[in-house]
């Protein structure tokens, strides 16, 4: 039990996954499944409340029960006390101040991530603004490599999206082609299929391969399809370079997305066997997104901000090469709004970072939501600024197969030149040697069609991939 | 004029690759920002969706084709009474707000939900369904009555199926408006669907059916495809793997 008296009114919340619930910034996730707080002064009150909590507590009391989870279970069974210990005096408050203070240098963070849990950064993020949210994210650093090195300060990476309605490869290339003579695609060249086909991510697979070994890109490919296709098309003798899997962070969350642990582990091992990274073996590709739990019934009493940095600790079991939180994709009745979709995507950059994940956005929103591109500029620059890993690169913001907005080829070049980001090293090498980028200023493309593209130029408007 | 000054807007010279695709290429670049042609078509293509979701589903001329086809169809609604009701109470869009009448036990139940496109459906619905009911009767399945659901989420399908304890829903549903495709409709399949319990996992998913996505007739493939395979398996969702040929399929409306 949680009680505070404040204002002449008694506040009590009968255990810590309420007082969670109730002490988060308001969201219609949180409204639809009734955990939200019904007024300000009821938040601030468990806002209060939460501050004085002792951060071993959470070792204490888990929010969703060890025996019912195994989302639960890994999170208890694999916390280091050892990198815990620093803080483990502290209470969520003095967790907020210490984070901001200069006791936590990059290396305390780096450090300290193996002894957190992901309730420990959900409660912290919770009483913290967003200044907060993004100076704290700033201190952290993750790197991950597999065929580039990712997540370098003064880095921003850009995932290429080439999507296509019906997975036509001249559709995927003509796409692919935009985006690289963009400088985009370094975080991974990733399609997600328009359907589950197994034949067609094989053949976008073979793609994806013919394209980065004959310009000889640094850079990775994906087929976002469900862990079970990538398996099948492993054991066709497929090209996969990253294992893609959605995650949500309730083991029933998780069930109704056709994924457990040891799957998601099967997979790895899988990918890790083929070797294919030539300068580190991350694998996994994660996406992530507040409301998803609930949307599938298996929030568990959680609000979806908890919800969302558990399934972190399912990411960082598998050493991902990429984590994204795909924000404003599930929808008004999630997150309603620019406001809400801002505050969440920093969240969960703050917290996968603080847990010690390359945590990227998709910065993005529906059409049914109350965003729009005015909206999705300050996410963009703000999740910049916070150091954030990497961003989607869609052309002209326009995803046509999945029907949603995100950031463009031209808002990567426009958050780079803006903070003096660059791409991953190995990949920003490729780019002047091949022209793409001003011989003198990094920032700004070259005017030139690249001599190596204009062969396959001509070769793809001459139909070479088997238009039909 | 002076023509050594570089021009304000870089043009790109693949704009050819446009052939390929609906998606946004090629569209040059001021600095490093859109130019001003590109940002506009943008903002009037978001105009455009956003009106689209609130345009309200006009289910008579569906009734009455189908009535016209020979195949009853019914009427419903989801507990979301309104649209506004509809996009924030996702678990109220999943629930029917009356019960169909009782009726012989069934195979299928074919359930026309608007979601978030009632364009979809006006564009598509009709000449899908046209392709689908006798291929369904063709291979001996018996159906229920053609249930239209306003204000409907996917999940409605189950509570459909369940009432007529058909083993086979297929739910045809409008999906979330896009800039590029406005009226572009999905199609869930589950088997053996039960309401309340049946998750996305237990669902195949045929989606991106409109002018310059996926054919009917492909689409209807897929779901033959998956129906079969459900049939022996005796499941249908992620482990139900669409393995059809996808070699000439790739084609365009």
């Amino acid at each position: 039990m949680y009680q505070r008296q404040i204002h002449n009114r008694h506040y009590h919340f009968k255990d810590l996954r309420t007082l969670m619930a109730k002490a988060t910034p308001l969201r219609s996730g949180d409204v639809l499944a009734g955990v939200a707080a019904e007024n300000h002064l009821e938040r601030v009150a468990a806002q209060w409340l939460l501050a004085d909590v002792p951060l071993k507590q959470f070792l204490n009391e888990a929010l969703v029960p060890y025996e019912l989870d195994e989302v639960t279970r890994l999170i208890i069974d694999s916390h280091d006390a050892a990198a815990f210990a620093p803080i483990s005096h502290l209470t969520v408050g003095d967790f907020r101040d210490w984070l901001l203070s200069e006791l936590a240098t990059t290396e305390a963070l780096s450090a300290l991530a193996p002894g957190l849990t992901p309730e420990m950064a959900a409660a912290v993020s919770k009483i913290m603004r967003l200044q907060d949210l993004i100076a704290v994210a700033k201190k952290c650093r993750v790197i991950t490599r597999f065929r580039n090195t990712i997540g370098l300060e003064k880095r921003l990476s850009t995932r290429l999206q080439p999507n296509h309605p019906t997975d036509s490869l001249p559709g995927v290339a003509a796409s692919l082609v935009d985006g690289l003579l963009y400088g985009c695609g370094d975080a991974v060249i990733g399609i997600n299929p328009a359907t589950d086909n197994l034949e067609a991510t094989h053949r976008l697979l073979q793609m994806l391969d013919e394209v980065i070994q004959r310009f000889q890109i640094p850079t990775q490919a994906c087929v976002l399809a469900h862990v079970t296709t990538t398996l099948k098309a492993i054991n066709q003798g497929a090209p996969v370079d990253l294992v893609f899997q959605s995650i949500a962070g309730t083991e029933k969350a998780n069930t109704s997305f056709g994924v457990n642990l040891g799957l998601l582990a099967e997979a790895q091992q899988a990918a890790l066997a083929l070797k294919r990274g030539t300068v580190g073996d991350n694998c996994m590709y994660f996406e992530t997104g507040q409301g998803s739990a609930l949307s599938a019934n298996a929030h568990a009493g959680l609000d979806q901000q908890t919800c969302e940095a558990r399934a972190y600790a399912v990411a960082r079991a598998f050493k991902p090469l990429l984590v994204n939180t795909v924000v404003g994709f599930i929808g008004p009745e999630y997150l309603y709004d620019g406001k809400q979709i801002i505050r969440a995507g920093l969240e969960d950059h703050f917290c996968g970072k603080l847990l010690g994940l390359p945590m990227g956005c998709d910065v993005c929103y529906t059409n049914h939501a109350e965003a729009d591109p005015d909206d999705m500029d300050l996410l963009l620059t703000t999740f910049a600024a916070a150091g954030g890993t990497f961003i989607m690169g869609v052309p002209g913001a326009d995803d046509v197969m999945l029907n949603y907005q995100s950031t463009s080829f031209h808002d990567a070049l426009y958050v780079r030149q803006l903070l003096r980001l660059k791409p991953a090293p190995e990949f920003e090498t490729w780019l002047h040697q091949h022209g793409i980028v001003d011989a003198d200023n990094p920032w700004q493309l070259a005017n030139t069609l690249p001599a190596a593209f204009k062969a396959s130029l001509q070769n793809l408007s001459g139909l070479n991939y088997g238009h039909e | 004029m002076d023509t050594n000054k570089p021009p304000s807007v870089s043009p790109n010279p693949w704009a050819d690759l446009q052939q390929f695709t609906p998606a946004r290429i090629a569209l040059g670049r001021a600095g490093n920002s859109l130019p001003t042609r590109a940002h506009l078509d943008f903002q009037l293509a978001h105009a455009l969706a956003r009106d689209s979701v609130h345009i309200p589903v006009d289910f008579s001329v569906l009734e009455q084709h189908l009535t016209e086809q020979g195949y009853p169809s019914l009427r419903l609604q989801s507990l979301a009474d309104n649209q506004a009701k509809y996009l924030q109470r996702p678990d109220l869009g999943r629930l029917l707000a009356t019960t169909p009448p009782p009726s012989a036990s069934v195979d299928a139940a074919v359930v026309v939900a608007d979601g978030l496109s009632s364009q979809a459906i006006a564009h598509h619905a009709a000449a899908f369904l046209d392709l689908l009911l006798p291929a369904l009767q063709q291979r001996g399945y018996v159906l229920a009555p053609v249930c239209l659901v306003k204000h409907a989420r996917v999940a409605i399908g189950d509570a459909v199926a369940a009432h007529y304890k058909a083993k086979l829903c297929v739910v045809l549903v409008g999906e979330r408006p896009g800039l590029s495709s406005p009226d572009s409709m999905g199609i869930y399949f589950t088997y053996q669907a039960q309401a309340g319990i049946s998750t996305d996992a237990d669902r195949n998913c045929i989606s991106n059916i409109h002018h310059n996505g996926l054919s009917y007739q492909l689409a209807l493939k897929k779901l033959l495809f998956l129906i079969e395979e459900a049939e022996n398996l005796g499941y249908s969702g992620c482990l139900l793997k669409d393995e059809t040929q996808v070699g000439s399929g790739i084609t365009h409306l």
